[in-house]
């Protein structure tokens, strides 16, 4: 009993390893996957645009749900999408295994011999000189590079020669690049991180490589927070040109990266990454960060610089400035919790002639504006809630616990307004920022060597011709017959052009013959 | 010059579709007898002096057709040079152009595949209305003034990665026109004479076409594939990784696996040519919702298209 169960267990593992290994399940196996990619391409993708997930999620209350649980936010990293391409994996593996020893076996193998009906073949020919014999049959097909074997079989001499073993070859070589590939992502993956920071100039805004100190960061299951290389980035200028209507041409960030102790002056431009020892640093934006000075009631200043994040491709730009610690008594050090001071600003680095539009024209500070609404009373920071560094708390704004503070002010740099409660405000001028994506996978060249030789094998096999050639050398006739082993439309004008060169008994006899 | 470009096009659609009439006439009063003869002979090598009889009106003009297409193609390679002089680089920064290239390559393929099978002239109607589409549609609504390229753009990998784009893009558009005519045709011998069945009373046999289709995919999948690996690198040296599914990268990816798929099937005995043939032209739907879906709707670093 027991031992039925386990020959139908091992019959049905059987069948089902044979199902899976079969090239239908593998087409089917492949259109799933294309199909299964699209939905990254139409729904918003966590590790793209987590923004555009919330958002997707709060405007699509019923489906939203839905599709997050099913993993259409990540569908990269889904178990169904994962689930699909180790199926076609795990049936490559079990396709290539059976068919690289038996290529093995064809390439130690010598070719088989003749059929026994040589005319029944897609072509043939009969009535070729034997002159020579069978020696100089080898060696013109050994001269077209075929592997030749002569036997003396009862019947007569047969040569049976082969060619094209390349393009197994090359198939091979091709699916198990597939599989290196898939190495070389995981690899990544594993011992992978990367880093994306915003990064303003300055010497006070220099910034190392430590988890910390980025605004968004991944690493990978193997890393830990130690094995990031330790260096420092400081961003000392950055320049960009313009054509007339905007349209940016060049970008350019002067750096200066301190590594092992020493500083050196670098330039990182897009599609030119700092390659650094054991991590590169991408380009990815720029912007402007605006330096503003407060001075509050007991006459005490503070210089804050914020980046501003542009909202168009001009560089119009929004953002917020902050004075938590405004208006503290320096002699009784009493904190003013109602008189913390903040700023929500729209920064313009060329301003329109027409005043009512608050988008800027060119992204040079040709006739730079700032607009400044200041707000007092409390900035909600003490609440402990996470917060965005680029916006006013709005439950404090619509609780009434900071509300606006006089008009708006429009001010040039080197500005200084002054707020109903007699303290100022100056405008002292802009920095450049940039944004850096610091990144390390070791993956990377496993991934590029996996493809060149996919794309090698690719090339071998699609160009590749399997083919065979006999002869049978009888008393009464020398007869030949070819077998094209994969598509290969020419193999008829091959054939006849070997037939031809070893030339014709008589005249009249030489006849080839396609079927 | 970029003026001269943009009247040069003009000229490229006005030659394309005087082409597109040439064959018309062909198609519509070509002799049937002509037809029936090439038909019969088909499934061998085709001889050269199988030309249908010059005597024939319609197949003279037809043969004016296959010389207005070549001084189409002309004026079509004077469009692309006098802008990429204008423009000062590479004709390809934008989509406008992209378009234009992908369909000059288009017509090569085509001229080639009609000096192999010259009794497909005819179908130089479908082709040149393609073309003639393809580039009214770019002069219309995806029209950039030549300029400077962005940044993101500075770097020969555009020349390498988007020229095998357009290359295996322009080769898959003819692969597509032989999968389709692969399918009408069988439809044909099963019987079928309705539109678009109908059409195929002048074609070579299902199997010369599926031979020639599976050709040209084999042909231009290593190039589609070499088109991938750069982006894939250079996307690397833009953008920190080589692959992150980016919609323009998740197309190229299906793209490429329902091509992969197609090649497969091809070489399975078991399944159906008919198969592998709708295979392919679910493969060039792919690489159009590529091209014009992914460049205009979708959001995607591959925001090139230069439309505001």
């Amino acid at each position: 009993m027991v031992r039925r169960l386990v020959l139908e267990a091992v019959a049905l593992a059987r069948r089902s390893w044979r199902q899976l290994t079969s090239m239908r399940t593998a087409l089917v196996l492949l259109l799933l996957l294309a199909v299964a990619a699209i939905p990254g391409s139409v729904l918003p993708q966590r590790n793209v645009a987590q923004e555009k997930v919330t958002t997707y999620l709060s405007t699509h209350p019923r489906s939203g749900p839905w599709l997050n649980k099913f993993g259409f936010f990540d569908v990269y990293a889904s178990p169904w999408f994962s689930a699909i391409y180790l199926l076609l994996f795990l049936s490559l593996v079990g396709c290539l295994i059976p068919r690289l020893r038996s290529h093995v076996t064809a390439l130690l193998r010598v070719p088989p011999d003749a059929p026994k009906n040589l005319d029944r073949l897609p072509v043939s020919a009969q009535g070729l000189s034997r002159e020579g014999g069978a020696e100089r049959l080898r060696s013109i097909l050994k001269a077209r590079r075929f592997r030749v074997v002569v036997r003396e079989q009862p019947d007569g001499i047969t040569v049976s020669a082969e060619k094209g073993y390349l393009k197994e070859t090359g198939n091979l070589l091709f699916h198990f690049a597939l599989l290196t590939l898939l190495i070389g992502v995981a690899l990544g993956s594993w011992w992978g991180w990367h880093g994306n920071r915003l990064l303003v100039a300055g010497a006070d805004q220099a910034f190392c490589n430590s988890l910390q100190q980025y605004d968004e960061h991944g690493l990978g299951a193997r890393v830990g927070d130690d094995d990031l290389p330790p260096f420092c980035l400081r961003l000392d200028g950055f320049s960009a040109s313009y054509l007339d209507n905007g349209q940016p041409t060049k970008y350019d960030a002067h750096v200066t990266v301190k590594d092992h102790g020493r500083s050196t002056p670098r330039e990182l431009e897009v599609n030119d990454p700092l390659r650094l020892d054991g991590s590169s640093v991408y380009l990815l934006g720029h912007g402007y960060a605006l330096v503003l000075k407060y001075t509050d009631k007991y006459g005490q200043s503070q210089t804050t610089v914020v980046p501003f994040l542009n909202t168009d491709n001009l560089l119009s730009s929004e953002g917020v400035a902050t004075f938590p610690d405004a208006n503290i008594n320096p002699t009784t050090r009493q904190r003013d919790e109602k008189s913390e001071i903040g700023f929500r600003g729209v920064y313009l680095p060329t301003i329109s002639s027409d005043t009512s539009v608050r988008t800027s024209t060119y992204p040079e500070e040709r006739d730079p504006r700032l607009f400044l609404q200041p707000y007092r009373g409390e900035l909600g920071y003490d609440a402990g809630a996470a917060l965005n560094v680029y916006t006013l708390d709005p439950r404090q704004i619509a609780a009434g616990r900071l509300v606006t503070f006089g008009p708006q002010l429009a001010m040039r740099p080197g500005d200084t307004k002054t707020l109903p409660d007699g303290t100022t405000v100056q405008f002292v001028g802009t920095r450049p920022w940039v944004t850096l994506s610091i990144r390390h996978d070791p993956g990377e060249k496993v991934v590029l060597s996996g493809a060149v030789a996919l794309l090698l094998g690719l090339l071998v096999s699609l160009t590749g011709k399997r083919r065979r050639i006999w002869f049978r050398i009888t008393d009464d006739d020398v007869t030949a017959g070819g077998l094209p082993r994969s598509d290969y439309p020419g193999f008829a004008a091959e054939f006849d052009e070997v037939v031809r060169s070893i030339g014709k008994a008589e005249p009249a006899l030489v006849s080839i013959e396609e079927r | 010059m970029g003026a001269l470009s943009n009247q040069l096009l003009v000229v490229t659609i006005l030659l394309y579709v005087f082409a597109m009439l040439c064959y018309a006439i062909e198609f519509a009063f070509g002799h049937r007898s002509v037809v029936a003869k090439v038909a019969v002979t088909v499934g061998a090598p085709l001889p050269s002096d199988v030309s249908p009889p010059l005597s024939a009106l319609p197949t003279r003009v037809g043969a004016v057709g296959v010389g207005l297409t070549g001084l189409g193609l002309a004026a079509h390679v004077a469009t692309l040079v006098t802008r990429g002089i204008a423009a000062g680089r590479v004709p390809w920064g934008n989509m406008y152009e992209f378009v234009i290239a992908v369909s000059l390559v288009g017509t090569v393929a085509w001229l080639i595949v009609l000096s192999r099978f010259p009794q497909l002239r005819h179908l130089g109607l479908f082709v040149s209305l393609v073309t003639a589409l393809l580039l009214a549609i770019a002069g219309m609504s995806l029209y950039t003034p030549a300029g400077p390229l962005v940044p993101a753009l500075h770097s020969y990998w555009l020349v390498i990665h988007v020229t095998a784009a357009i290359t295996a893009s322009g080769i898959l558009l003819v692969g597509f026109v032989a999968a389709v005519l692969h399918l009408i045709r069988i439809g044909y011998d099963k019987g079928s004479r309705r539109f678009p069945y109908g059409l195929a009373q002048r074609l070579p046999a299902a199997e010369t076409i599926e031979r020639l289709t599976f050709r040209v995919h084999a042909f231009a999948f290593p190039i589609w594939t070499f088109a991938i690996m750069c982006g894939a690198i250079w996307a690397e040296a833009a953008w920190g990784r080589y692959w992150g599914w980016d919609p323009k990268e998740t197309w190229s990816f299906v793209a490429w696996v329902v091509y992969a798929c197609y090649l497969h099937a091809r070489s399975t005995p078991s399944v159906s040519r008919r198969i592998t043939s709708w295979i392919a032209v679910a493969g060039w739907v792919a690489m159009l919702i590529n091209l014009y879906g992914v460049n205009i709707f979708a959001s995607s670093f591959h925001s090139y298209s230069g439309l505001k």
